[in-house]
């Protein structure tokens, strides 16, 4: 709460700097093959009603009860955020009326959550690591979704998201930015994935977030907070944030004051516009479910789950710095996915690493990005970009010509030790050839021999030129050499 | 055929079962009794074609030795339990003509042991009543009136449709359910044998609910002994139902008329209230009378806080009500009445599905669990609930078996003599057996006699938790003494 930000990230205002606090309530969809209360399917896409058991369309005398699983992954979700997991958790019931709230209640924990206070540390691009506090996890019910374009009059509801788990990860108001804020749920995402608790999947909803934001001079206490709904993708994340920040700003500069509020972002004007005010809003009448037991584990569960977690980034990140001597930043660019940080692993074995984190990095990083695709529906598989490296390497071939390997690869496909061979693609280290592109050259091109020797940096000429009649084939490190000893610099 | 109607459910199980009668023969005379006593408004749907279908198939099963527990008993049903393509309405308005696509946990039980369907009964609106009035289908007229006179009489409620239905002879035993003494206290003002089982002895899964943390299923009937069979099948541990004990269901016959010698018998004196008619102090004295006499203790015992007990039930009951009906919305069964909006169409559905006692429980139940009102009534009920229960452990503790009390204030009374102008009249019926809804105990009432009108009394047995094996035992050493109860027909 008292968290002092960096003065770079203040915004300027007309008044002077103020500072944005930003707290984050992340909705994560738990990966289960049923639901929280009863045993229809959590799968996506069925028609409408199809995954709807006679507990989630709230019959009369129907009862909810919990699944294992779900809890589950909402305890080894919370051991992947550093939390205490809470060894009695009690379900209450938050009860308004909405058409695809069957019940009319959602079932919730409200006073007494799975999982309580944990940390997240968080990359920032300048390199920054900030600790951002959990303040809690627990779990709850979905709602099913209202239709409104199927009828003039009327709305439809469809109710296969009716009782799917959710995990509601409340973050404490540790952000400073929308930078931060944005790096903080793709952090959250990156661990519930490598947990297999939480697919991740922004567009078809599995984690959504509602971002309250407020803003105050550096040194003062919190100001005002507007909670912004369902912000579902992290492009409009940084913009509600922005735009949020700037409007309250903007009041309390021309005199006005924040009013507390829940507000709705606008992706297609990138604005945030109210939807009710506090007192409109709800009174939930939170009492415990009395259909169900407190929620009771024994810290023997809770140390098999432990011992179970997979490797997670943070540790995965230390290990790829202190194994592979990556720079800090490159190691959480690496392990940031899951299957990244495996095709990486795979790349790796045997081979020079950082050269390897370059290659994994920027050329294939750079290329997936610009033609739309992922690690899995990569066009070269790991093991090919592990023989590219290898290449370059054992100097089989430079890294100019490396990067034409790539591109065979990435467009043809084979295997990259015989592509080189039957395309002749292989360095020239034979001196006699080189020599003679050299002797060639120094012999009509006195005036850069001259300017070579007062100045070695001159000598790049003769390398560049080299390299061109070569076609790209001869070593560069022998050509150096050569060079160096025929102009005696 | 009438005779094959006074049957006990234990003595037509015998007789079904030496081929002396047949199941068929057994339901139809059912069928018959229950079509010619229209004009108690016990049942609110009479099934006599699957009591017939279900009794054929019983007589198979007899024929080919592989009779259940319950085979070709004709029994009721409480409106409140969902039963399969047969319709259940919970007696209110709001539910229209819902047909269940399921079957409760305890009546699939009840068929899992070969017991035969005859229709669904009566009972107060989603159980919310003491006198089976606040029922949609109308008030149900009990069997007994007093004597010398006509006016029609509540068979209590709310379980007032299975009670009366079994003080008839039109069934041999019915379902009902208890939240604050909705078997205890119909049974007592019919002369029958109502038990509410220990919370989680019965599935509440497929029975609409009233208030989860209350709500219990149990059997009224004409004997102790029938009752102990019929909750046999009744009860059980259920996946489906979270607060289900999964704890074995004894054979709770064998404890009918087991002695009860050496038993303490706890007396509470603050069940002793002031004005309380001396015919129900009379029966009192009685029971612990005869308890004495069959070798039990009887020792003075004190639950001190026994008289927060209604205030604090009238929370939390109406509590869990409000959110357990919210699901009753127009949205995707029962009934809707168009609105504007969405908003309009919840208001008018709800104004005009529930009747006026549902509305000011929901009210009630609303307003105790309020922002700002939370502490001050829900969760204070709730610590006194707590205590309830403590100042029972405590007894029971000390060596104290069971406790003897009497299960109602006062006889039946007249269909629109209370509550009319006060509804707090109607909730003090349930005085002496809210305790035990609160501290989650069995608890039976058993006819122990009648009033100067002719009327039955009841005695109350409240024993410790999943021992109701006691209760069945002191129970019918009570019945052995006070004898049987019925009612002279009428109708």
């Amino acid at each position: 709460m008292n968290v002092q930000s960096k003065p770079s990230k203040f915004i300027t205002g007309a008044t002077g700097d103020w500072e944005v606090v930003i707290g984050m309530e992340v909705h994560a969809q738990v990966s289960s093959k049923s639901k929280l209360f009863s045993g229809a399917s959590t799968a996506f896409g069925g028609a409408p009603n199809s995954h709807v058991s006679l507990v989630d369309a709230a019959m009369p005398g129907m009862l909810p009860v919990i699944n294992a699983e779900c809890v589950n992954q909402a305890v080894r979700t919370g051991l992947g955020l550093n939390a205490r997991i809470n060894l009695r958790s009690v379900f209450d019931r938050k009860n308004y009326f909405y058409p695809d709230l069957p019940q009319g209640y959602q079932i919730s924990q409200y006073k007494q959550p799975v999982v309580g206070e944990g940390v997240v540390v968080v990359d920032l691009p300048d390199g920054e690591a900030v600790s951002i506090g959990i303040e809690r996890l627990h779990l709850e019910q979905d709602a099913g979704k209202s239709v409104h374009d199927k009828h003039p009059q009327m709305s439809a509801v469809d109710l296969n998201r009716s009782g799917v788990a959710l995990m509601e990860i409340v973050s404490k108001p540790d952000l400073r930015s929308s930078e931060e804020a944005k790096a903080f749920l793709a952090k959250l995402r990156s661990i519930m994935r490598y947990l297999g608790t939480c697919d991740g999947n922004m567009e078809e909803g599995s984690l959504r977030a509602d971002v309250n934001v407020s803003v105050r001079k550096p040194g003062e206490p919190l100001g005002t907070r507007c909670e912004i709904k369902n912000v579902n993708s992290l492009r409009f994340i940084g913009q509600a944030i922005e735009h949020e920040a700037r409007r309250q700003i903007d009041i309390i500069e021309d005199g006005g004051v924040i009013v507390q509020e829940t507000r709705l972002f606008d992706p297609t004007k990138g604005e945030t516009r109210s939807m009710r005010s506090k007192e409109e809003a709800h009174d939930y009448r939170y009492f415990p479910d009395p259909d169900l037991l407190p929620l009771e584990l024994t810290a023997e569960a809770v140390e098999a789950l432990k011992a179970k977690l997979p490797e997670l980034p943070d540790e995965k990140k230390a290990r790829f710095v202190r194994d592979f001597g990556l720079s800090s930043y490159d190691a959480g660019q690496l392990v940031a996915e899951r299957e990244t940080a495996d095709y990486y692993e795979t790349v790796v074995k045997g081979r020079d690493a950082k050269l390897a984190a370059n290659w994994v990095i920027n050329e294939l990083f750079g290329r997936l990005n610009k033609e739309g695709k992922t690690i899995a529906t990569s066009p070269m598989s790991a093991q090919q970009l592990g023989g590219l490296i290898a290449l370059i390497s054992d100097k089989t071939i430079s890294g100019k010509i490396a990067k034409d390997l790539f591109e065979i690869l990435w467009t043809e496909g084979g295997e990259p030790r015989a592509l080189v061979e039957s395309r002749g693609m292989a360095q020239v280290t034979d001196l006699g050839a080189i020599g003679s592109i050299v002797d060639d050259l120094i012999a009509q091109n006195p005036d850069k021999v001259a300017q070579a020797k007062a100045n070695p940096k001159a000598m790049m000429w003769f390398v560049g030129q080299v390299m061109k009649s070569s076609g790209g084939k001869a070593s560069p490190q022998a050509v150096n050499d050569l060079l160096k000893s025929k102009l005696g610099v | 055929m009438t005779e094959l109607t006074s049957l006990t459910l234990a003595d037509a199980r015998d007789r079904l079962r030496s081929k002396d009668i047949s199941a068929v023969e057994l339901a139809s005379a059912h069928v018959d009794a229950v079509a010619k006593a229209r004009a108690l408004n016990a049942f609110v749907l009479e099934t006599p074609e699957q009591a017939l279908t279900m009794a054929k198939a019983s007589d198979a099963r007899i024929a080919k030795g592989e009779a259940g527990p319950l085979e070709g008993i004709p029994l009721a049903i409480k409106d409140l339990f969902a039963t399969e393509g047969v319709r259940t309405t919970a007696c209110s308005k709001i539910l229209g003509d819902f047909v269940p696509a399921y079957e409760s946990t305890v009546s699939s039980q009840l068929w899992r042991d070969g017991a035969v369907l005859l229709g669904k009964t009566n009972n107060d609106e989603f159980a919310m009543g003491s006198s089976n009035e606040t029922s949609h289908f109308g008030a149900v007229q009990s069997p007994w009136r007093r004597e010398g006179s006509n006016t029609p009489l509540v068979p209590g409620g709310s379980s007032g449709g299975s009670a009366a239905a079994v003080a008839a002879q039109l069934c041999l035993g019915a379902t009902a359910t208890d939240t604050g003494g909705s078997i205890r206290q119909p049974a007592a003002f019919t002369g029958t044998v109502g038990i509410k089982p220990t919370y989680g002895r019965c599935s509440r899964w497929g029975i609409v609910a009233f208030a989860s943390s209350l709500d219990q299923a149990g059997p009224i009937t004409k004997t102790v002994r029938d009752a102990a069979i019929m909750l046999r099948s009744m009860a059980g541990p259920d996946a489906k139902d979270t607060t289900c004990a999964d704890i074995a269901v004894p054979d709770y016959e064998a404890s009918v008329g087991k002695s009860v010698k050496g038993l303490r018998i706890g007396i509470p004196k603050e069940y002793r209230l002031d004005g309380m008619p001396f015919e129900i102090e009379k029966i009192w004295t009685q029971g612990c009378d005869w308890l004495k006499a069959a070798g039990a203790e009887l020792v003075d015992v004190s639950l001190p806080h026994t008289k927060y007990a209604l205030p604090a039930y009238y929370i939390v009951a109406p509590a869990e009500a409000s959110s357990n009906l919210a699901r009753y919305d127009g949205v995707r069964y029962g009934l809707r009445v168009p609105g504007r909006d969405i908003t309009d169409m919840y208001e008018k559905t709800r104004a005009e599905g529930f009747g006026a006692e549902v509305r000011r429980r929901v009210m009630i139940g609303t307003y105790v669990l309020s922002a700002g009102y939370y502490d001050a009534y829900y969760l204070r009920a709730q610590k006194v609930r707590t205590l309830i229960k403590r100042d029972f452990e405590q007894c029971f503790a000390q060596g104290v078996h069971a406790m003897l009390t009497p299960a109602t204030p006062s006889a039946s009374f007249g269909i629109g003599e209370k509550g009319g102008a006060d509804p707090v009249e109607m909730y003090l019926n349930d005085v002496f057996t809210v305790t035990v809804n609160m501290a989650g105990l069995p608890g039976i009432a058993v006819p122990a006699g009648t009033d100067a009108q002719g009327l039955p009394l009841g005695l109350q047995l409240i024993g410790r938790p999943f021992d109701e094996e006691t209760l069945f035992a002191l129970g019918s050493a009570i019945e052995r003494e006070a004898g049987h109860f019925v009612a002279k027909p009428w109708w």
